[in-house]
């Protein structure tokens, strides 16, 4: 199978190690790249080659390892603001994923500029870590939590978006694709209005960074957050993108080593960007890993996989939602990467354990999105994610595991 | 790993059957014990409510929500544990502890139809659920 522009699926596929395992008698089918992606040899060689031959601290030593562990650290900066268009390297703060991103952005940001009466928007399809940190702040300082509605489909109510902001709104913050859902929120747009009530935004990558690719001067977003491991990287490194002007003048996030200038027991001058949000030893393998991650992905290029997975999802919503006692949750406009759907009068977990005595792996669950479960009135979905390896012959066997499901339960 | 037969060790006839028709899901008139466990990962729920005469269980009634592992391992409880004493039950839960942990291979009742969860680790807690719920409700 080769796709446009010299995509080659088989190619793909032998840089992936782990799609060789079998699992419980059968070959692997891997469709939970939502949760978490895959690793090419690459990415596990970049990591093995740090701490065999170049694993030191960053930032400290006058010797050559630690000047190549620098190096290391920092040419990843540099691949991570070209991946995302940033103007300048030291808009990229090094984190551990998407939720300390977001929660660094709530606890340093939110606590300078949220008060009393004033207001922070999230969407009716966040994640977890995109409510619970503006939760937080909302509380300790008084002020509000709105949420933007979506309809039946799983697209955003864009009057009702327009609606909640007025003056009193601080922080507007979205997720752009749903992992729960799939959907592609009109971010671009929700960013202009924000910024005309004169809020800050936050755009929640996590899921949209390995999917398609991301311009953050063209969307014209304040705060991007994203984690290395969705975007075949290495768990344990991800990132916060901020515009300059705006981490240049937030407080610490962490105190500590890194990310000071000076320190006497009477005043501590903090460091200059990036290092003032990353105190202590960093992830340094996690960031070799991180950058033949991004290596990887421009290789092969994100509007491939873009398009190579919208053909998958196309062929998995017309296979698997045309099976008679299948539902799918979320059919949104603008959809990528995930296929989420309920079997009639079976539990996703036990669709989940008879799915996985076949070798498919998905995700069985609430994908840490309560608040989607219950606008829709149930309590989980099964859910298939795409990933670039990922085939439509796979598709067919879930959709033989789907019916073993029948068989088990019918 | 996992083989075919494990799959139908797990999903018995008898396991789906308490799926389907949940024993003991009436409510009754006046409990004097309540309890309820809540799975946080997979929003599994079961309630139940007791009504204790001369320390034995008379009445019970148990409702919820979840998997089939869930649901019929709280429908099975509730058979076993009718009539039982809380010191009866303590011990029953101990015996279950131990079937599912693999500790044990029989309780020689009819929760042993539940074995079979043992080799799906991450479905153990769900067969658990009910007995936190009971477990709840015996200390409240
Ligand atoms: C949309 C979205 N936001 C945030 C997160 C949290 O990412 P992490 O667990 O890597 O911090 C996830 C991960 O599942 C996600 O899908």
């Amino acid at each position: 199978m080769s796709g446009p522009h010299g995509f080659d699926i088989d190619a793909i596929r032998k840089q992936f190690p782990i799609l060789d395992v079998e699992v419980n008698g059968h070959p692997l089918v891997y469709l939970d790249t939502a949760a978490t992606s895959q690793k090419p040899q690459v990415v596990i060689d970049a990591i093995s080659d740090y701490y065999s031959r170049s694993n030191s601290n960053v930032h400290r030593g006058v010797h050559t390892l630690s000047q190549q562990a620098t190096d290391i650290y920092e040419e990843t900066r540099e691949k991570t603001r070209a991946l995302i268009n940033a103007a300048d390297a030291r808009e990229i703060i090094y984190v551990r994923g998407t939720t300390e991103a977001i929660n660094l952005v709530a606890s340093t940001y939110g606590r300078q500029n949220v008060g009393e009466g004033d207001e922070v928007i999230v969407t009716a399809m966040e994640h977890h870590s995109n409510i619970v940190p503006w939760q937080i702040l909302c509380g300790e300082k008084g002020a509000d939590l709105k949420v933007v509605p979506m309809d039946e489909n799983g697209d955003l109510i864009m009057e009702e978006f327009d609606r909640l902001l007025s003056d009193r709104t601080k922080i507007v913050a979205v997720v752009h694709l749903s992992n729960a859902l799939g959907t592609i929120n009109p971010v671009k747009e929700m960013f202009q209005k924000a910024h005309a009530v004169g809020a800050v935004t936050l755009l929640d990558g996590a899921q949209s960074a390995p999917h398609m690719a991301i311009d953050v001067r063209d969307l014209d977003c304040d705060f991007l957050a994203f984690s290395g491991h969705k975007i075949y990287g290495p768990t344990g490194i991800g990132i916060l993108y901020g515009k300059y002007d705006l981490l240049s003048q937030m407080p610490p996030y962490q105190g500590g080593g890194e990310m000071i200038a000076s320190v006497t027991f009477e005043k501590t001058i903090y460091a200059e960007l990036p290092a003032k949000f990353e105190a202590g030893t960093p992830h340094i393998a996690g960031t070799a890993g991180l950058g033949a991650a991004i290596d990887f992905v421009n290789q092969v290029g994100l509007d491939n996989v873009a398009a190579h997975e919208k053909s998958l999802l196309e062929y998995g919503t017309e296979r698997i939602g045309s099976i008679n006692g299948v539902n799918l949750i979320g059919t949104a406009k603008h959809r990528s990467g995930v296929l989420s759907f309920v079997v009639e009068g079976v539990h996703p977990h036990d669709v989940g354990t008879v799915l996985d005595s076949q070798g498919i792996a998905i995700r069985a669950g609430h994908h840490c999105a309560q608040p989607v479960m219950a606008h829709f009135g149930i309590p989980a979905t099964v859910r298939a994610s795409f990933g670039m390896y990922n085939t439509t012959d796979e598709i067919d066997r879930l959709y033989e595991g789907v019916q073993q499901v029948f068989e088990v339960f019918g | 790993m996992t083989d075919p037969a494990d799959l139908d060790a797990l999903y018995r006839e008898i396991v789906l059957d308490h799926h389907r028709n949940p024993r003991n899901s009436d409510a009754i008139d006046a409990p004097t014990h309540e309890g309820e466990a809540i799975n946080p990962f997979c929003g599994d729920e079961v309630h139940i409510k007791i009504q204790l005469q001369d320390g034995g269980i008379k009445e019970l009634s148990i409702t919820g929500v979840g998997c089939s592992i869930s649901q019929a391992s709280a429908s099975l409880m509730g058979e076993e544990i009718k009539g039982k004493t809380a010191e009866q039950i303590t011990g029953l839960a101990e015996q279950f502890n131990a079937l599912m942990s693999g500790s044990a291979d029989s309780m020689q009742s009819d929760l042993d139809v539940l074995k079979g969860v043992k080799r799906y680790p991450v479905r153990i807690k769900c067969a658990l659920l009910a007995w936190s719920a009971l477990d709840d409700a015996l200390s409240s």
